[in-house]
């Protein structure tokens, strides 16, 4: 099963196996890492799942929709260009090894 | 003796956010939360989107995963109704014959569905979406059916009307009003929603309640106030919910269409807090009582309990925010828009993305954000620290209300 990694902001790592299909922000709630609100339970509603990519696998990301797009603009955190919200980004074998980092608030 | 543990009464998304928050908030002693259904805490929202739809599978609903129980020390007993509270003697009693003691207790006993009350509502094969089982029995029938029956024009009605005509199903939709979500939305949006589902297929029926239903050979005949009749496989009733305050009238405490909590959450005796739908409750915000049935409300006023019953007794003074998915189409509300003396629309209705703000004296009361995302986000923030704006303001799309949120 893929593999990603959630870096909190004071550095400790958490490496979890997502199954295909789930989103990013479900495995981390399923593996009950803070730092990962979602509020909406991933509707894209809500901007409290906030991630940062590692640069590396920018590439292999589905491209940001008109509404994450939106919502990204409203995190609590700052936007960076590597920005994502992790309920919309679905795991796949080609993102096995994936990094992201934890902002610092979700609200 | 053990310390008496703090119980929490209710397992929906309320009552997991009085235990997490207890916790989190340095909480150390015993925690019991019951749970009347089979199921660990789960969300039901897509309980008529996505789940329904068959898109999800219900491990993939659950707030937490089993581990976090016990990780934090929260001993969940599922399949656990509670039938009594005696405040004297500090003990819920439960259906099955249990008692457990409390210390301090939280009530998060959330609503169930409103019943249809017509001839024929007593059939047993009418489907409500409430609860995981409701939502599962529906979805089971879905492959065998062709022609579903919806009663009620609100959320969980047209949410599940949409999933129906995605599968395919024909839909006709029962409102007894003249339009759509009357009660959260206003006539624009209303319309809206009447032509996008009418536009998918869906033979809606406004001003039109239901009469009857009878079995018939093939499905179930539904006739309508107006006269008209319509056999269907299946008959879905969404007409709302009420509020489980019956154990807590009966234990004495002050209800009025909900448990009355104050803004700390506090109910009537001071060791025991109440939150979430049971709860007819002061929002600081909007600075009056109301009920909410809203998974913002189950979470920031859980959080507000979870505070009291530690005795921090901060206020709830939260901006109330919903969404709805129906189609490709995300509704979020922000505030409370009804009712308004003046509205203003940012986008078009023509382009799909639009907002309505709206104002009473003059101020911004709330707004709904049709697939706009940004404006919902930007009016919860304008609302929550009181910052002026004008009409004119926000009917200008050039204008960036965010930037003006962040100041």
């Amino acid at each position: 099963m893929p593999k990603v990694t959630y870096r909190h902001p004071d550095g400790r790592e958490d490496v979890v196996d997502v199954p295909v299909g789930w989103s990013l922000m479900e495995a981390a709630i399923q593996n009950d890492i803070e730092g990962i609100v979602a509020e909406c339970g991933g509707g894209c509603a809500c901007a409290t799942c906030h991630v940062y990519v590692d640069e590396a696998y920018a590439d292999r990301l589905p491209a940001i929709g008109d509404m994450e797009g939106d919502m990204l603009e409203c995190t609590a955190a700052e936007r960076q260009p590597n920005s994502r919200l992790s309920c919309q980004i679905k795991m796949s074998a080609e993102l096995d090894g994936l990094q992201v980092t934890l902002p610092d608030r979700q609200t | 003796m053990a310390a008496a543990p703090y119980v929490v009464i209710g397992g929906g998304q309320a009552g997991l956010q009085i235990c997490d928050s207890l916790r989190r908030l340095g909480y150390d002693g015993p925690l019991v939360l019951l749970a009347a259904e089979s199921s660990p805490p789960y969300q039901r929202p897509p309980l008529s989107k996505k789940f329904l739809a068959g898109d999800l599978e219900a491990e993939r609903l659950y707030f937490r995963p089993s581990s976090w129980f016990e990780k934090n020390a929260v001993e969940l007993r599922l399949e656990c109704t509670v039938t009594a509270i005696d405040r004297a003697a500090r003990r819920v009693s439960c259906a099955d014959g249990s008692v457990v003691d409390y210390a301090r207790l939280a009530l998060a006993t959330g609503a169930r569905i409103r019943p249809l009350a017509c001839p024929g509502a007593d059939l047993a094969d009418i489907c409500y979406v409430r609860s995981l089982a409701d939502s599962e029995a529906l979805r089971a029938r879905l492959p065998g059916a062709a022609r579903l029956a919806v009663v009620g024009g609100g959320f969980i009605g047209l949410e599940v009307a949409a999933i129906a005509r995605t599968l395919g199903k024909s839909v006709v939709l029962y409102e007894g009003l003249d339009r759509l979500m009357a009660r959260a939305v206003s006539p624009t949006i209303s319309d809206y929603y009447a032509a996008l589902h009418r536009g998918h297929g869906v033979d809606l029926r406004l001003g039109c309640g239901i009469a009857a239903i009878e079995r018939t050979r093939h499905g179930l005949l539904v006739r309508d106030a107006n006269g008209g009749e319509v056999e269907v496989d299946i008959v879905v009733a969404g007409i709302g919910v009420v509020p489980n305050d019956e154990i807590a009238a009966a234990a004495g405490l002050e209800c009025r269409g909900g448990i009355v909590v104050d803004a700390q959450a506090r109910t009537s005796d001071a060791d025991i807090v109440a939150a979430g739908d049971c709860t007819w409750h002061y929002n600081g915000f909007l600075a009056r009582e109301i009920r909410l049935e809203s998974v913002q409300n189950a979470v920031d006023q859980a959080k507000v309990a979870a505070a009291s019953l530690l005795g921090a007794g901060e206020p709830y003074v939260q901006v109330p925010w919903f969404w709805s998915d129906q189609y490709d189409v995300k509704l979020q509300m922000a505030g409370i828009g009804m009712p308004h003396d003046n509205s203003a629309l940012r986008g078009t209705t023509a382009s799909g993305s639009f907002s309505l703000f709206y104002f009473r004296d003059g101020r911004l009361v709330g707004a709904d954000s049709v697939n706009r995302p940004a404006d919902h986000m930007a009016c919860r923030r304008l609302l929550a620290q009181g910052t002026m704006v004008t009409a004119a303001q926000v009917a200008d799309s050039e204008v960036d209300l965010m930037q003006i949120a962040r100041g």
